[in-house]
């Protein structure tokens, strides 16, 4: 790819600057709202996505383009999984309004510190060297943990925030310390620069291997892949549900460029090696996400467990290597975001008064008290289980092709196998909403928003099922 | 050339699919009019379906009614439908059975019947797609697709252990396709490497493929189609799925699910990897021959009168599987010549449709016993005869055609599979043979102790003979079997040329 280095460096950050700006003004404005004026920050909030995406069009790119003498890259992908990451942020706060308001969390700081999680997303999907990079992380990270312990009079919250804040930390220094080792070796931080770098040293170099394995772990960790998964059911039982679906959703599309650019673009060298690294992690995310799933009996922590499942099949595509892959597993990373931000959608849209709705006994007879939703529902396991005619399947379809198609037929056939073992945990959730009888009388309660944008979340997961050349032309285009 | 110039196939399976749509916006509410609208739907996907019979082009072996759209430019996929021999008889047997699952269904069903006739809507649309479909990957999206109605149909309505039936119907069937999927995507990417990606199966059974990556392929291949079947040992699934199903989900299963097995070994296992079923064929012919022989068995020990149809589904579909992978031996037999080579094909094809129509018309038979005693062991009934003489003949009809009685549909399958199997070995054809005793045996067995004897207690004492909407699903039925039985020449006229065109397909090696 040529680099195309310009000096408007603005115009390709246009995005994320007015982002930064819009924060520092909605943190000003809210210091003089009362608690009744709140809405106020969650309009400007929603008006300051609409704006990201407006500025993101507006400064689109065709090709790559890179600036801050390459720090910064702007390309196709990276708008379009801006683009994505606002409508995912958006669709999460939609879900969420009541919920924060209902439980004394609607504050000004959630929405800044969600915009700043928004923020790292961005950063690292335009990062152009090594430093960026874990500057974004660094942005996402430590904003994710202070929404994990905003409930700040639950327990269990300030528990998971502790946990996953320790363990964070612990795998950002691994990450950070790959980058030394990497930048000790190639002799640059510049990511494109270490490409080259790592072609004169030769893949084999111990030093590089060294570094490698620490930037695996760091990726992995962000991932939430098996063995460094730890973190996962805990952060996402323990948090409040809003920020659960927060952290299952744009972190994901971060965790994916974070493997896309430091891997594919920086070390696609050294393929071989972390093609290796992450069979033996992507095989494990699999069958400890899908194994151990089936034991939960709270949604929200056997969605924890299938999301490490899902993230073993999104390392599938990356450790193709082809374009192919890195194409496959952005449309995986695109339509899994859909599907998690549904399902945890539909939790909150349970949730009512001093009633958490997580339990998976909570959705017991479901289909008698809402057909309409139960069906989402149901659309909605059965496509994160992979089934068609939902867009699940060509997630999973696409991801395997690029696997078959450097020579990993095998791999491809365990993935399949372990991911019937997967369907097994959707089966019961549509097995309790359809099979069971209701075991109490309330109804449903949330208001129209969030109705009309659940339903339209569950139509989606139909609709690109059918026509799935909508997505998977996208990613095409902004990855040939 | 057939002379309808619009898309018929689409017609046959978005009709159904639209009044599956319609029901659940109807809602239980106006269930009064849904059942109208169900009947209606599925009356005219029939009736439409019959034009598909009086336009098919019997002389040759081509796709008919093709279709052909863009679906997925990415993956060079299309959505690609059309019907040769196989699958035209299959889809008017489809759209034959689905309305009488209506009529049945008309009063018995009155927990939330809107979704119940939806659901089997949808599933009819899905299940004339898996038959049309040329593209393989529109193909596997139906094929898995069709689980998720059925999976409802026997979780929602089915009998006390639906639950456990439901799922494990569910990821057997789904554990067996995933390998197919698998091997599809292989191929795919095989037509890439040959210059021209596509998913369409006649490209797949074009394509050159080396003797190892046949077996694994006829290996995936076989997972599927053998579960769905299913042959012996992959069966536990059926009688479990069968016993907990509502009375509409048996017959839809038995008549047709399972002939999707049958089906996809004619369409992709034989054509696509030919030296590798040549290779393994003793495999499949002897797994058939346990399933006719032991299933039989199996059947005739059975307490419970679906469970026993169940078992005597897997032995008579035993004989789909034989037949089809006859031919190999009948060819070697014949040191090449492909004359008489066909017999066991048709033998299979026949058998899968005339088993369509009776085990349709025996599961009918055992929900009209069960709407009425609430029991399905055979222990609870007895002289059923004496209050039920229009039914007990019915019965008795369905009971011999079971069991292969000449003048029957049910004869003209299993006579051309063992004559073939004479031809090909004595020793198959002995084992086969044992069917028309083991047959007759838990058949008639059946038949003698639910409807002969004296009255066995107060609940047959108390039955009612059937009413005019029994007496129409069985009729039509009865018609269909002795039809069949006494002409089954229209039907093997319509497969002549796809039979042998796979005959000369499978003679031609891919090494």
């Amino acid at each position: 790819m040529e680099a195309v280095v310009t000096n408007f460096g603005m115009q390709a950050a246009a995005a994320e600057i007015f982002l930064l700006t819009a924060i520092c003004v909605i943190l000003l404005v809210d210091v003089f709202l009362d608690d009744s004026k709140r809405w106020v920050t969650y309009g400007l909030t929603m008006l300051t996505l609409a704006g990201c995406a407006f500025v993101t069009v507006n400064y689109a790119v065709d090709a790559r383009v890179t600036a801050f003498d390459g720090m910064f890259i702007a390309d196709p992908m990276g708008d379009v999984l801006k683009l994505f990451t606002y409508g995912t942020v958006a669709v999460s706060l939609l879900y969420s309004r009541e919920y924060l308001q209902r439980n004394g969390l609607f504050r000004g700081e959630y929405f800044i510190l969600a915009l700043v999680a928004m923020l790292g997303v961005m950063v690292m999907v335009s990062a152009g060297s090594l430093l960026t990079v874990y500057l974004g992380v660094e942005l996402l990270s430590l904003s994710l943990y202070a929404m994990v312990a905003f409930d700040r009079d639950s327990g269990v919250a300030a528990e998971s925030a502790m946990k996953y804040f320790v363990l964070g930390a612990i795998s950002s220094g691994a990450l950070l310390y790959g980058f030394s080792m990497l930048y000790g070796v190639a002799g640059t931080l510049q990511l494109d620069e270490l490409a080259v770098g790592v072609r004169e040293v030769g893949a084999s170099n111990i030093g590089l291997i060294f570094g490698l394995a620490f930037v695996i772990v760091g990726i992995a960790f962000k991932f939430g892949a098996v063995p460094f998964h730890m973190w996962v059911p805990d952060v996402y039982h323990g948090a409040p549900t809003p920020v659960t679906l927060f952290i299952g959703s744009a972190p994901k599309i971060a965790s994916f460029i974070l493997a896309i650019r430091v891997l594919a673009e920086g070390l696609d060298a050294m393929v071989a090696s972390w093609q290796n690294m992450l069979i033996a992690i992507s095989i494990a995310s699999m069958i400890i996400g899908n194994v151990v799933a089936i034991a939960q009996t709270n949604l929200k922590r056997m969605l924890a467990y299938s999301t490490i499942s899902h993230v073993g099949f999104i390392l599938l595509g990356i450790l193709a290597g082809t374009n192919d892959g890195y194409r496959a597993a952005m449309f995986y990373t695109l339509t899994y975001v859909i599907m998690a931000v549904g399902s945890f959608g539909m939790i909150l849209l349970l949730s009512r008064e001093g009633f958490e709705g997580d339990q998976l006994e909570d959705f017991k007879g479901l289909a008698r008290k809402s057909p309409w939703f139960a069906a989402i529902m149901m659309m909605l396991m059965f496509s994160t289980a992979g089934v068609p005619p939902f867009v699940g399947f060509w997630a999973k379809i696409a991801v395997l092709g690029a696997v078959v198609n450097v020579g990993l037929s095998w791999l491809a056939a365990v993935a399949v196998l372990l991911s019937v073992v997967g369907a097994f945990y959707y089966l019961r959730v549509i097995k309790l909403m359809y099979f069971d009888e209701p075991s109490d009388t309330y109804n449903i309660e949330a208001g129209g928003t969030i109705r009309a944008v659940l339903s339209a979340n569950g139509v989606a997961v139909l609709a690109l099922g059918i026509f799935p050349s909508v997505l998977l032309d996208l990613c095409a285009r902004v990855l040939p | 050339m057939s002379t309808i110039t619009w898309p018929i196939l689409s017609v046959l399976m978005w009709l159904p699919i639209a009044g599956g749509v319609a029901m659940i916006l109807l809602g239980d509410k106006g269930i009064a009019l849904g059942r109208w609208v169900a009947l209606i739907t599925t009356a005219a996907t029939f009736g439409i379906s019959t034009l598909l019979w009086t336009n098919f082009d019997t002389t040759t072996a081509a796709m008919q009614f093709v279709e052909e759209r863009t679906w997925i430019p990415l993956f060079n996929s299309y959505y690609a439908l059309g019907v040769d021999g196989f699958a035209m008889p299959l889809i008017v047997l489809t759209a034959f059975i689905t309305p009488l699952v209506v009529i049945a269904g008309w009063s018995v069903i009155d927990k939330r019947p809107a979704q119940y006739y939806a659901a089997f809507l949808i599933l009819e649309g899905l299940m004339i797609g898996v038959f049309a479909a040329l593209d393989a990957l529109l193909f596997y999206v139906l094929w898995e697709a069709m689980l998720i109605p059925m999976f409802i149909i026997i979780g929602i309505w089915g009998g006390p252990r639906r639950v456990y039936a439901t799922i494990k119907f569910f990821l057997y069937t789904f554990l067996g396709s995933v390998l197919m999927l698998v091997s599809l995507i292989y191929m795919y990417l095989q037509t890439c490497d040959a210059g021209q990606c596509s998913y369409a199966i006649a490209d797949f059974q074009r394509l050159p493929l080396g003797l190892n990556e046949q077996l694994f392929i006829f290996v995936a291949f076989l997972a599927a189609f053998a579960v769905k079947v299913p042959m012996w040992p992959v069966h536990t699934w059926l009688p479990d799925a069968h016993v907990e199903a509502p009375t509409g989900g048996s017959v839809i299963l038995a008549a047709i699910m399972l002939k999707m097995g049958g089906y996809g070994f004619l369409r992709f296992s034989l054509p696509i990897t030919p030296d590798a079923s040549d290779t393994l064929d003793w495999l499949v012919i002897s797994l058939s021959l346990i399933g006719v022989v032991y299933i039989g068995f199996v059947a005739l020990v059975q307490q419970d009168m679906k469970k026993l149809i169940a078992y005597s589904s897997i032995a008579h579909m035993g004989f789909v599987t034989l037949g089809s992978f006859l031919t190999f031996e009948l060819m070697r037999v014949n040191s090449g010549d492909t004359t008489g080579a066909a017999m066991g094909i048709d033998g299979a094809m026949v058998q899968m449709i005339s088993h369509g129509l009776i085990s349709g018309a025996m599961f009918f038979c055992v929900g009209v016993l069960y709407d009425r005693v609430h029991s399905r062991e055979i222990s609870s009934y007895g002289g059923v005869v004496n209050t039920m003489p229009i039914f007990a003949a019915f019965m008795v009809l369905f009971g011999m055609a079971n069991s292969g009685l000449p003048a029957t549909s049910g004869f003209v399958g299993e006579f051309l599979v063992i004559l073939a199997s004479f031809r090909a070995d004595f020793w198959y054809a002995f084992l086969a043979g044992l069917t028309l005793i083991l047959g007759a045996a838990y058949t008639l067995w059946l038949v003698k102790r639910v409807v002969f004897g004296p009255v066995a207690n107060h609940h047959v004492a108390e039955l009612t003979d059937v009413n005019g909407r029994e007496l129409l699903v069985l009729g039509v039925l009865a018609v269909a079997v002795l039809g069949l039985g006494l002409w089954p020449a229209p039907l093997l006229d319509v497969m002549r040329p796809t039979v042998e065109n796979l005959v000369q397909q499978i003679t031609v090696s891919k090494l």
